[in-house]
């Protein structure tokens, strides 16, 4: 395997939830990210799943810095960028770059395409000269597959899926070496999204990049992930490759969050067996005790509400999984249902 | 009050046997600074009792708009409905008074929005909403439209209904949310519910609970159902037949099983073919060129033809007609229809 280019120990993220006006007294705390570790490879797309207040998003500012992190270490090449500040996390930034969810509201509608393509290079000088910029925002232009005459106008003249290349390019300016993409599809339409997800894959064989790729759409992740984790409550719950995770699932959560995706073929139908889940997610300022899941999930004893869970290879899969999951009971859905 | 005008209409309505709800050649327009905008150009559908209609179709298609018009809650102006029917048991509702119209809205045909939060009125408790229902259309009194609430919120099992009816809309998950809407559209038990997008903005894991409800209470009711999505996945999950709608037009219908089996229009073929597969690992993911047409300026012909890949010179020159789709001896198969010239080509290479 490729050598580790980011590397996630222990991440902590809590905001603090704060009683009182003057002597503000802190009274506990949102649990966003609860300890998370994981490593991204050079050239590798490691996907991020889960529902919505799993904490995937707030990981991905964390990582960016946008967030300070409560503890933890964040190492970009074995070192550690979390507690940068100033010349020197703005030179680590150069190299992990973001592209956003909302191609609307992520661009300035009062700055040309050039001027917001171009804004990286006032940051980072060094990058591209002042003659050169106009000529490189127009190579970048033409690498996300845009006229690069279109570089004097405004982001209102551009669709939704022309918006994100504009948000793509905007990521490339610096050559990153990591690109942290939160959601880059999912406000686009399905005939778009294919083309945004192939312009992915082709800048990634082109410029080398790594990614981390959130989403939630579970059938877009497979497609363009390595390696995918899967995340609730704060907690990564199973990490693996593609293939362990969405054919050897181990973890509970994450066979019922594959069982609940619908599929596009009418005639599974009646064959597919789905675990509904009760209830709804709980608040992450109030998480359970022991495995966060424990509350929706089936398979929850006595131990789960004392212990929690370890992400860690399973030991009781004689010769099974052989990917982390975090479970006292972690094992394939099939084998289950045979015994 | 009301009673007797019930009577009445229930009197009208019972000989009539045709499909519950009939659209032929709807169009809406809009009028915006730059011009007319034509959202929707000629829509025809019906809907029976018990029948689910998926209408799948990707922004700016329409999808939302017939819907709109259909339930009668269209600002018009800007909107404007220059032709077309809306045939709702055998009667035109585009020619019914005001008065008549809002009889049928919630009590024949309920809608369900796509964003919970947002329908409801964050400083009313939900149950005092959900009774409204009752209040309004029934002249229920306070006290029997809570209990009438409360039963309705047990029946899309919200948990602990009697304890949560006077809680607010914020104190309830998004999912709950959803439910409420749901007990919302249920509460006069419609002959016809419109579902527009219900489980967008919900996670994978509570849609499938939502999906499930809706799919199991129109069942014991037997209501028509109509759900507008982009969502191939949940149209194969609870449809019965589909129309896919592109640029204001529906472009190819079919029962269920045979849409995804063998589409009939290269717009369709295009969605399926761009939903990632597992074969498709590490290979380019297929994607129609090009972006929907501004609304404003559809293209002349065939809307579809500027992304199309079998388009010929008739597609620019020619609104294709919505066709009768045949099988290979001439034999009209059941409920397809496709507005492609070339349908026989893109039904064969399938």
């Amino acid at each position: 395997m490729a050598e580790p280019i980011l590397e996630v120990r222990d991440l902590v993220k809590h905001y603090p939830l704060t009683q009182g006006i003057l002597f503000k007294k802190q009274v506990g705390a949102v649990k966003a990210v609860d300890g998370i570790s994981f490593t991204l490879h050079k050239g590798e797309t490691l996907g991020i799943v889960g529902e919505s207040g799993c904490g995937k998003s707030t990981l991905a500012k964390v990582l960016m810095n946008l967030e300070r992190a409560t503890a933890g270490q964040v190492l970009y090449k074995g070192e550690d960028i979390s507690r940068l500040s100033g010349a020197a996390l703005k030179a680590v930034r150069r190299n992990i770059q973001m592209v956003f969810q909302d191609p609307y509201t992520s661009l300035n509608p009062r700055m040309t395409v050039g001027d917001i393509i171009g804004e990286p290079f006032e940051i980072h000088p060094e990058v591209a000269p002042k003659g050169d910029r106009r000529k490189a925002v127009q190579d970048l232009l033409d690498v996300v597959g845009l006229n690069p005459e279109y570089i004097n106008r405004y982001p209102h003249q551009f669709s939704g899926g022309q918006r994100q290349r504009i948000g793509i390019a905007r990521g490339l300016a610096l050559k990153p070496e990591v690109i942290i993409c939160d959601e880059p599809v999912s406000a686009l339409d399905v005939s778009v999204q294919a083309q945004v997800i192939n312009l992915l894959e082709k800048l990634q064989q082109d410029f080398e990049l790594s990614y981390m790729f959130i989403a939630h759409d579970l059938s877009i992740v497979r497609h363009i992930s390595d390696r995918v984790g899967v995340m609730y409550l704060g907690k990564m719950v199973e990490i693996g490759t593609d293939l362990e995770i969405y054919d050897h699932a181990t973890h509970p959560y994450t066979q019922a969050l594959l069982s609940a995706v619908p599929v596009p073929d009418p005639s599974d139908r009646e064959k597919r067996e789905r675990i509904i889940l009760s209830g709804d997610i709980p608040s992450p300022a109030n998480p359970p005790s022991g495995c966060r899941f424990r509350t929706r999930c089936w398979k929850a004893q006595e131990r789960c509400s004392t212990e929690l869970p370890l992400l860690a290879v399973p030991e009781l899969l004689a010769g099974g999984a052989k990917h982390e999951s975090a479970c006292h009971f972690a094992a394939e859905r099939e084998t289950a249902a045979a015994a | 009050m009301t009673t007797a005008a019930d009577q009445a209409r229930t009197a009208r309505e019972e000989p009539f046997t045709g499909p519950l709800l009939d659209v032929k050649d709807l169009h809406v327009e809009f009028k915006t600074r730059e011009g007319v905008a034509k959202a929707v150009n000629g829509v025809n559908y019906t809907v029976s009792a018990g029948e689910t209609l998926a209408v799948l179709g990707e922004s700016g298609s329409g999808k939302s708009v017939t819907a709109q018009a259909i339930m009668g809650i269209l600002d018009m102006p800007p909107a404007s409905i220059p032709q077309g029917e809306i045939l709702f048991r055998g009667r035109d509702m585009l020619k019914m008074s005001k008065d008549e119209r809002r009889r049928i809205r919630g009590q024949k045909i309920a809608m369900i929005f796509q964003d919970a939060l947002s329908s409801l009125n964050p400083v009313l408790p939900v149950g005092y909403q959900l009774g409204e229902m009752y209040r309004k259309h029934r002249g229920d009194n306070r006290k029997d439209a809570k209990a009438k609430a409360v039963e309705l919120m047990d029946r899309v099992r919200i948990p602990a209904a009697k304890e949560r009816v006077n809680d607010y809309p914020h104190q309830f998950s998004g999912g709950m949310r959803q439910r409420i809407m749901i007990a919302m559209a249920l509460a006069l038990e419609p002959d016809l519910i419109i579902a527009d997008e219900p489980t967008t903005a919900l996670d994978v894991t509570v849609q499938a609970q939502v999906m499930d409800l809706l799919a199991e209470l129109q069942a014991e009711y037997h209501m028509g159902l109509i759900l507008i999505t982009h969502d191939l996945g949940v149209v194969a999950d609870v449809a019965d037949k589909i129309a896919v709608m592109y640029a204001g037009r529906i472009v190819e219908t079919a029962p269920v099983h045979e849409l995804y089996a063998r589409p009939a229009h290269p717009y369709t073929r295009g969605l399926l073919d761009s939903i990632p597969r597992l074969d498709q690992k590490g290979q380019e993911l297929f994607a129609i060129k090009g972006l929907p047409p501004n609304l404003l300026r559809i293209p002349p012909g065939c809307a579809f033809n500027p992304r199309c890949p079998r388009a010929q010179d008739v597609c620019r020159q020619k609104v294709p007609p919505l066709e009768q789709v045949t099988a290979d001896d001439g034999t009209p198969l059941p409920g397809r229809r496709s507005a492609c010239f070339f349908w026989k080509e893109t039904l064969r290479d399938g």
